[in-house]
């Protein structure tokens, strides 16, 4: 159905994540543990080595809360909710499409959207696109007439416009290389004076 | 890799690293995947104490126990499979109540991770909620790094539980170890720099309150902050109210302390709440407990909330000022900062309040009948720690609980240990087998129900194994799952569905287990028992058979406001 396709509402999240195994999964499981649906997740490298990027659309009205939490994570180095801010977002989508006699008709929509025909095979044309979430959108609604046989989004990923807002490097070398001495029970002990206070 | 002499097996560098971290004492069981753990430790058992328990979720409670006496980490240790997920339950507990616990677990070789091997359970995904962090660790060379920070993320901050799952071969594996590596850590993770702004700002909301009250929860205690509380208090004359983990944050026998607020706290302290103009809340988080229905919750309060945990503040109720440091950073930021004050006439409301309400308390009062009452044995145990001192309290979860804090003068930080945040059954007995091995010069006591101590009293057993002799335990045998029962009663038309509970002598089983028992049945025998428990050089247990239907009031319904207290049966305040 035309127009039953809509754009994620809901809030746009940046993250930065040191590279481990198992970040996405604590990540993850503060919007889990509320019942909260991820409408979209892309994670890959950042500029830097070690550090993850991710961008989440989380379809929720409020997300302070998770955000706070996400930003407690002992691997998350920035996180932050960037659905007000001016960003650039973008998608990639691999659409295949029912391709015979309308041939024509594909390319020319592919052509508006300055899609690119990534394959021809047997009665099949598999295009690519990317572009804003609206513009994929857009896009698949338009070839649904043809007979979408199978559609791949990456999910969507975001960047703030202007000055470097969440840069990799910077968070690298904030990085706190701090040794605290080891203690003695007896020095930890003394610290925590009032611990042992007496009646 | 050429192997020195300075090489050691992982497990020796978990000892290691337990020591430099100052660990003198831990708690658990061993089982396959973490025997090369317990094959190492016998080398360092003179420094390294490890304690058996008798069920890992005892061993967890232990460690528990002891960090909450002593502030400092908790570690307990359990095998993979079963002995990893038993310790699920105290890692809960530690992460609601914010204890610092290190719980070590064995894990299935590296190879056979993800084969559904052997006692194989996947515990860093089942503890990814409920832990500050947690760590997979498949090379020995890991070891020393991941133990240096597990601890450091533990204890500071707001401190809380870590697990580290450690693969059989990892254990096994030799290395030589670095020791020398710095923590590499987000910054924004360590403590936080006190934001002066905001204390002046809270400072000058407090200079023009009316009918200000500070509210002191768990993280005046964890800071060590109760003598800046009880400064601040002074100076300004602002009376204190605590929460339930807040008990020994701020004496109770002294004049500004209002005692506990809540869903069983008293009535004028809750209508103190409902009056006040601001509300400071230092270290607590606004529990439903605390709260009751959060949008009637001081509804002419501006709010200050002063927390470690950045995450808290906003979280449950709209906050004015929000401080985000330790407790004591920021009490003793206001000490610099606060000029004197004086609230007698808001004092004066309050206590005329709480005299206005006293005839209708009689819920604080033994009524008058020749059955043992709770009443009666918490006015014993009252009197008898008004009369000796070294003393540490450990409570269950139930109505016991709750008696015990509304009953007993408190006054001490860390002298009363419960299970708040979770509310676990069971937690006591064990809790206070750490507490009284991190204090063998104190006694320690225990206030537990019939339920609760139906749970984990095998753990008497480990306090006979160790020598544990400063543990008095006192059941408050109702004969009945209390708690739950006096809500069937008040809410539920008395159906006590799966609440009637039966049990065993207890004064025997005790007797079996090789500690004193002592069976109380009427009023009069109260006292005499309790400084026979005092006076016995051994733990002791006894068994107070009290009336099985007595009721815990004042109570908030669940989901009302805390201005709405039932004060009987039949009737609100
Ligand atoms: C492990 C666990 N299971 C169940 C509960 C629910 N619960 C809360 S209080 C309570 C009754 C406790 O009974 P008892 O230990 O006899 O104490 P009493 O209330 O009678 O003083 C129960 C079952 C709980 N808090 N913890
Ligand atoms: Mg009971």
């Amino acid at each position: 159905m035309r127009g039953a396709r809509k754009v994620a509402r809901g809030h746009t999240i940046v993250a930065l994540l040191q590279d481990h195994p198992g970040v996405l999964h604590r990540a993850v499981s503060l919007l889990r543990r509320r019942g909260y649906n991820i409408a979209s997740l892309a994670v890959g490298r950042s500029e830097v080595e070690g550090v993850s990027r991710m961008t989440l659309v989380v379809e929720q009205e409020d997300v302070e809360q998770v955000v706070k939490q996400l930003n407690r994570l002992v691997e998350v180095l920035q996180v932050d909710d960037v659905t007000h801010d001016p960003t650039i977002e973008r998608e990639v989508v691999l659409v295949k499409v029912a391709a015979g006699g309308n041939m024509q008709s594909i390319v020319s929509v592919a052509l508006g959207y300055s899609a690119t025909i990534a394959d021809v095979g047997m009665g099949t044309m598999l295009l690519e696109l990317s572009g804003s979430p609206a513009k994929v959108e857009g896009f698949l609604e338009r070839l649904s007439p043809f007979g979408i046989l199978e559609a791949t989004r990456t999910g969507r990923i975001a960047m703030v416009r202007g000055r470097a807002t969440h840069s990799a490097a910077e968070l690298v070398s904030d990085l706190v290389a701090s040794t605290p001495a080891p203690q003695s029970p007896e020095q930890w002990l003394s610290q925590a004076d009032g611990i042992n206070g007496t009646n | 890799m050429t192997l020195t002499d300075d090489s050691r097996t992982g497990a020796q560098l978990i000892c290691e690293a337990l020591l430099r971290e100052g660990v003198e004492i831990m708690f658990g069981i061993p089982g396959g995947a973490i025997m090369p753990f317990y094959h190492a430790m016998w080398e360092y058992r003179t420094q390294l104490r490890h304690v058996l328990c008798r069920h890992e979720q005892g061993a967890g409670h232990a460690a528990e126990g002891y960090a909450r006496t002593t502030g400092r980490a908790g570690v307990c240790i359990g095998t993979s499979g079963p002995g990893a997920t038993n310790l699920v339950t105290p890692i809960a507990d530690a992460w609601m109540d914010s204890t610092p616990l290190i719980a070590i677990t064995g894990q299935v070789s590296s190879a056979a991770l993800g084969t559904d091997a052997f006692q194989e359970t996947d515990i860093t995904g089942i503890t990814v909620p409920i832990t500050k962090h947690n760590y997979l660790v498949q090379r020995a060379e890991d070891i020393p790094y991941v133990i240096k920070e597990a601890f450091h993320l533990a204890r500071t901050g707001r401190p809380g539980p870590v697990l580290i799952d450690i693969t059989k071969d990892a254990q096994q594996a030799r290395t030589v170890p670095r020791w020398d590596q710095p923590l590499r850590l987000p910054r924004h993770k360590s403590a936080r720099v006190l934001d002066r702004g905001a204390v002046e700002r809270a400072l000058t909301l407090l200079a023009g309150a009316k009918r200000p009250l500070i509210m002191a929860g768990n993280g005046v205690i964890q800071a060590g902050a109760a003598a800046e509380l009880r400064a601040l208090a002074e100076r300004t004359g602002i009376p204190v109210i605590t929460t339930l983990h807040g008990k020994g944050a701020f004496p109770e026998s002294h004049e500004l302390s209002l005692g506990m607020s809540g869903m069983h706290g008293w009535v004028h302290v809750n209508r103190a709440i409902q009056e006040c103009d601001v509300l400071f809340n230092i270290g607590g988080r606004f529990d439903d407990r605390v709260t009751g229905k959060v949008s009637t919750f001081a509804p002419r309060a501006q709010i200050i909330h002063a927390d470690i945990d950045f995450t808290e503040i906003g979280k449950v109720v709209p906050t004015s000022v929000g401080i985000c440091a330790d407790a004591r950073a920021t009490l003793a930021c206001m000490l610099e900062l606060a000029p004197a004050g004086n609230h007698a006439a808001w004092l004066s409301r309050i206590r005329d309040n709480q005299r206005e309400h006293e005839p209708h308390q009689a819920y604080r009062r033994r009524p008058n009948t020749p059955t043992l009452m709770p009443h009666d044995v918490f006015a014993s145990l009252d009197r008898s720690f008004h009369r000796h001192s070294g003393y540490r309290v450990v409570t269950d979860v139930g109505q016991h609980q709750m008696w015990a804090a509304q009953l007993i003068e408190w006054g001490r930080p860390r002298s009363h240990i419960t299970s708040g945040g979770s509310g676990t059954m069971g937690f006591s007995i064990p809790a206070a087998l750490g507490a009284a091995l991190a204090f063998p010069g104190e006694t320690i006591w225990v206030i537990v129900g019939d339920g609760g101590f139906q749970m984990t009293n095998q753990e008497i057993a480990t306090m006979v194994q160790e020598d544990v002799r400063n543990v008095k335990i006192a059941v408050i045998n109702n004969g009945y799952l209390g708690m739950v029962r006096q809500w069937q009663e008040l809410f539920e038309g008395a159906r006590y569905s799966g609440t009637k509970l039966t049990g065993p002598d207890i004064a025997l089983l005790a007797e079996a287990y090789g500690v004193r028992g002592i069976k109380v049945e009427r009023p009069d025998d109260a006292d005499k028992a309790i400084e026979a428990a005092w006076a016995h050089d051994g733990p002791v247990v006894i068994d107070f058979r009290v009336e099985r239907e007595a009721n815990v009031f004042p109570i908030v319904p669940a989901g009302k406001s805390i201005g709405e207290m039932m004060v009987t049966a039949t009737a609100s305040a």
